[in-house]
């Protein structure tokens, strides 16, 4: 049987704009969640969100290139140049048939189309810029990162909301797994910081008003939760068969062992117990891993109260005593819910915490919720032996993706 | 209003080039551009010059030159089909 393993790292997002100082701010606890900066947001209830700081684009890109990059595909390319940079891979020509990309977008690129319709709509043009499309599509992050890197295998793109990223990533797994592919980009992108997309989010009221210190706002598992936090960024690993890892002497961050996947067939935005259970057991089954050898779970934690407390019930339905044993906490309560990035983000915190053995915390917790009663990390990051780690993700239309990383000795 | 030296400013802004790089004789292979910069190229004239191109005409421009014609003819209002007709046979530069 193929294994598959993790040999680059990439981030570029709110809590940090490369892998390592990502997990440091995560390490430390410090949230990345302000005010909105990329629109005048003065008139919306929610005004707060985790956005990439000072980003500047001409900082790293040429303005030609720009031209036909939405953020979300910036973000995309930033984090596999740096997946691909951490990997030291060198590609042969010939190989790069057997390396693939598989990304996750929830939105695509949202802000092309919120500026292209507000041209349309509000400011009457009769034509919209004829980069509009090759921008907007889910996949062109997916094309744009296969072009810089030269992969022609298998590559697509995943959208299953909040979902997507680790779906993206467990196809990329099984692509290699089953021999389609020896190496694969795999991860998420996401920009859904606009004026459109907030107030279509405000309305679901779902989203923490953050009043007061906006970093404060994100507060899974704590029963004075106000909501999520829309964040943005993008998440990037290279994952390699074994074999081919070993041959070249690559440095291995640890291994996908086991993806689990999942529909609640229930409703379009109310999650289930069943469905997101069924998906952490096949992640279990398929890496034959015993729920006892479990030792930190990344949880989807968005911070709503719907969500903080079925996450509780599956996980006690799965793992019924030794869930008091696990640690479980909420990334998102620091880089925001990143959307289609989001799962991809988290995996990559997942795999730093199972290689270092600190697990990062779940911030802003103040308030233990009886409905909510294991062990969320809260606030202090935790030196814990992990041998095996999950990073679930529960999507909006109730599509589960569940990744199982194994510590690789 | 100079047709020419109008088209020269456009192109070379949308391309991302000193404009003395382009001239009247110039085409987009040489300027290496491939056919969606071809349609940004148009999009960018007819928001300059008020105007439509038709794609029977825009599928057949090949540099500048042609640009400039097909622009004044559209501007005079006078027929474009001799100039698609002019063009005709030739492999398009916005086939995708």
């Amino acid at each position: 049987m193929r294994r598959v393993v993790i040999t680059g790292l990439g981030v570029f997002a709110s809590s940090g704009k490369d892998a390592e100082s990502f997990f440091q701010n995560l390490v430390q606890g410090r949230s990345a969640v302000r005010h909105i900066t990329q629109f005048d947001a003065s008139s919306l209830s929610v005004q707060i969100a985790a956005e990439v700081p000072d980003y500047e684009p001409c900082a790293y890109f040429p303005v030609k290139r720009l031209d036909l990059l939405d953020r979300f595909s910036q973000f995309g390319l930033l984090a596999a140049a740096e997946a691909m940079k951490s990997s030291g891979l060198e590609l042969r020509d010939e190989e790069r048939p057997r390396f693939g990309v598989v990304t996750g977008s929830g939105m695509g690129g949202a802000t092309t189309f919120d500026t292209g319709y507000f041209n349309l709509y509000a400011n009457k043009a009769t034509r919209l810029h004829p980069f509009t499309i090759p921008k907007i599509m889910h996949n062109a992050a997916t094309s744009q990162i296969c072009m810089e890197f030269g992969a022609q295998g298998p590559s697509l793109t995943t959208a299953t909301a909040c979902s997507s990223s680790g779906h993206a990533i467990g196809e990329a797994f099984h692509l290699i797994k089953f021999g389609m592919a020896d190496m694969m980009l795999a991860g998420g992108s996401e920009a859904p910081i606009t004026y459109g997309m907030i107030r279509s989010w405000e309305s679901v009221r779902v989203l923490a008003i953050g009043n007061g210190d906006p970093s404060r706002a994100c507060r899974p598992f704590s029963a004075d939760r106000e909501g999520l936090v829309m964040g943005e960024g993008a998440g990037m690993i290279l994952l390699e068969e074994l074999e081919h890892a070993k041959q070249r002497g690559a440095r291995i961050y640890g291994e996908i062992a086991g993806f689990g996947m999942s529909s609640d067939a229930n409703h379009i935005t109310q999650p289930s117990v069943q469905g997101p259970a069924r998906a952490i057991r096949m992640a279990l089954e398929e890496a034959a891993v015993d729920p006892n050898e479990v030792d930190y779970i990344n949880a989807h934690g968005t911070g709503t109260r719907l969500n903080d407390v079925t996450e509780t019930q599956v996980i006690k339905e799965v793992f019924k005593e030794h869930a008091r044993e696990l640690a479980i906490s909420s990334t998102k309560s620091m880089h925001g819910h990143t959307m289609g990035a989001t799962g991809a983000i988290e995996l990559i915190a997942t795999v730093q915490a199972t290689e270092r053995g600190v697990v990062p915390p779940t911030a802003n917790y103040t308030t233990p919720d009886p409905e909510c009663d294991l062990d969320y990390v809260p606030n202090q990051s935790r030196e814990k032996k992990i041998r095996v780690a999950l990073s679930n993700s529960f999507a909006f239309g109730g599509l589960n993706a569940v990744l199982l990383v194994r510590r690789f000795e | 209003m100079d047709v020419e030296q109008k088209v020269i400013e456009i192109i070379a802004r949308e391309q991302h080039l000193d404009a003395s790089k382009v001239n009247i004789d110039s085409t987009f292979a040489e300027l290496g551009i491939d056919s969606l910069d071809g349609v940004n190229i148009l999009f960018a004239l007819e928001e300059e010059f008020k105007l439509d191109i038709p794609d029977s005409v825009a599928q057949n421009m090949r540099g500048v030159r042609q640009v400039v014609d097909a622009l004044t003819r559209v501007l005079e209002g006078k027929d474009v089909a001799d100039l698609v007709a002019m063009a005709k046979g030739e492999p398009t530069a916005a086939s995708r």
